[in-house]
């Protein structure tokens, strides 16, 4: 009978196409990424049909289920730790340097001035932490201690400060510029369980500085026109 | 012409047999490895699509001293809709309390639902709003047509929308109505091309009314 020979030894086989593909894949995923940020609490949006994409330059007040509000700017380090100072004054309150440094890196935060300094020392995860136990309240909103609109004035303030120096620089580099694309953008992140009152409370606080034209983010729906 | 000449592929005689050098076998394994790792750290990291928003124009807050012209603050073709916790209310016009001054019948509220049924808010603005949708419609078709520039279109479009005879809408929200309600109705106000979406506040006579619909 004939027999059939075992091969010795492990077969070789040739990785060299799926090596390309992998990297193919990781060099695809590398340039298109762009990295999910460091966001404070994680919001469930509405969807809606409105497919206008999120602009660039944004001040952005997160509302969660349960109507906290937390604050957040789309600029650079500089111009953030800006708006700190400004609060700083307003408020009487000191910070450390290293404070006012993690302070910038944040993407959003929420909770009172008097609390900063503590929240500021945290680590990333802790601050997590911190707001998911409910250790803070969010911004105050109150009429009485109403933080968020001086958050929104001076971010407002610091972010048309940087867009402007922006704008004539690009217009001095002999670029077509809009003088919309430099201004700030008002972006409500709203929890689609929150219930509609919390997010009026911060829509009257953008109409209280004037500022009327906001833009609610939402998650993709299917147009039924379509 | 420029060609390569080969002789057919026929066996060279008298040619040097040179020994078969075996390729260099290179161990992949952990380049591969480490460029799938990779591939799993950027598939989990990436968020691809960019957040959508919708964007609404809020009526600038009244100036205090100003005075309003009651006859201007007249709305003559609206609909009030009135949102509570996953229900929707309406009624035309303007409002009458019971026993008003003017003898009007007392406002009664309607109930429509999210859904694109008989009863929905879609099918209702369809009504309501058969003015601008009606030209939007002769529009779109004179688009598709090449009669008519898109730029045009759009200041038709926007032309009809802020029309006297168009529908404006005033939303009205109670303590119960979530931000999904609120989106959800001015989207479908979207769909319905309704030019002029005033959020507003509730009155207490309204809120009156929602709390016997309720019940």
């Amino acid at each position: 009978m004939a027999q059939v020979s075992k091969p010795k030894g492990s077969p070789s086989i040739d990785m060299t196409p799926m090596v390309d593909l992998a990297f193919l894949l990781v060099t695809f995923f590398m340039l298109s990424a762009n990295f999910r940020s460091d966001e404070i609490v994680q919001v469930d949006t509405p969807s809606s049909i409105s497919e206008r994409l999120i602009p660039e330059k944004t001040i952005m007040v997160t509302v969660d289920k349960g109507g906290r509000v937390f604050f957040g700017m789309s600029e650079k380090e500089d111009v953030k730790t800006k708006v700190l100072g400004y609060m700083m004054d307003k408020y009487k309150f000191k910070l450390t340097q290293k404070q006012v440094e993690t302070f910038g890196t944040l993407t959003d935060f929420g909770c009172a001035v008097n609390e900063l300094p503590a929240y500021l020392d945290l680590p990333s995860e802790g601050r997590q932490e911190f707001v998911a136990k409910g250790k803070t309240l969010g911004i105050p909103t109150d009429s009485t201690n109403n933080q968020l609109k001086d958050w929104i004035f001076y971010g407002n303030i610091a972010a048309l400060a940087s867009g402007e120096e922006k704008y004539f620089d690009a217009k001095a580099k002999g670029l077509v510029v809009e003088v919309n694309d430099y201004k700030p953008k008002f972006v409500l992140k709203a929890d689609g369980k929150s219930v509609y009152l919390h997010a009026k409370k911060v829509v009257d606080i953008f109409r209280d500085l004037n500022l009327n034209n906001l833009n609610f983010i939402t998650s993709m729906e299917a147009d039924p026109r379509n | 012409m420029a060609q390569i000449q080969d002789d057919g592929g026929a066996p060279k005689k008298g040619g040097k047999k040179r020994a078969k050098r075996a390729m260099p076998h290179i161990d992949m394994t952990p380049m591969v490895d480490l460029a799938f790792l990779l591939l799993t750290f950027f598939v989990m990291t990436s968020t691809f699509s960019k957040a959508k928003v919708m964007s609404l124009v809020y009526p600038a807050k009244p100036d205090p001293k100003e005075i309003i012209d009651p006859k201007k603050a007249e709305i003559n073709n609206a609909v009030t809709f009135l949102l509570s916790e996953n229900r929707i209310f309406y009624y035309e016009g303007a409002f009458y309390p019971q026993n008003n001054a003017k003898g009007k019948p007392a406002t009664q509220l309607l109930e429509a639902d999210f859904g694109a049924g008989k009863t929905g808010v879609r099918s209702l603005l369809g009504k309501l709003n058969r003015f601008v949708l009606q030209k939007k419609q002769g529009y779109d078709e004179k688009l598709k047509t090449k009669q008519i520039a898109d730029t045009t279109w759009a200041r038709l479009m926007r032309e009809a929308k802020s029309d006297n005879e168009a529908l404006k809408v005033l939303i009205k929200t109670d303590e119960l109505a979530t931000c999904k309600n609120f989106i959800d109705l001015v989207d479908e106000l979207t769909i319905a091309s309704i030019g002029v979406i005033a959020p507003v506040d509730l009155m207490a006579s309204e809120q009156e009314l929602i709390k016997a619909k309720i019940k």
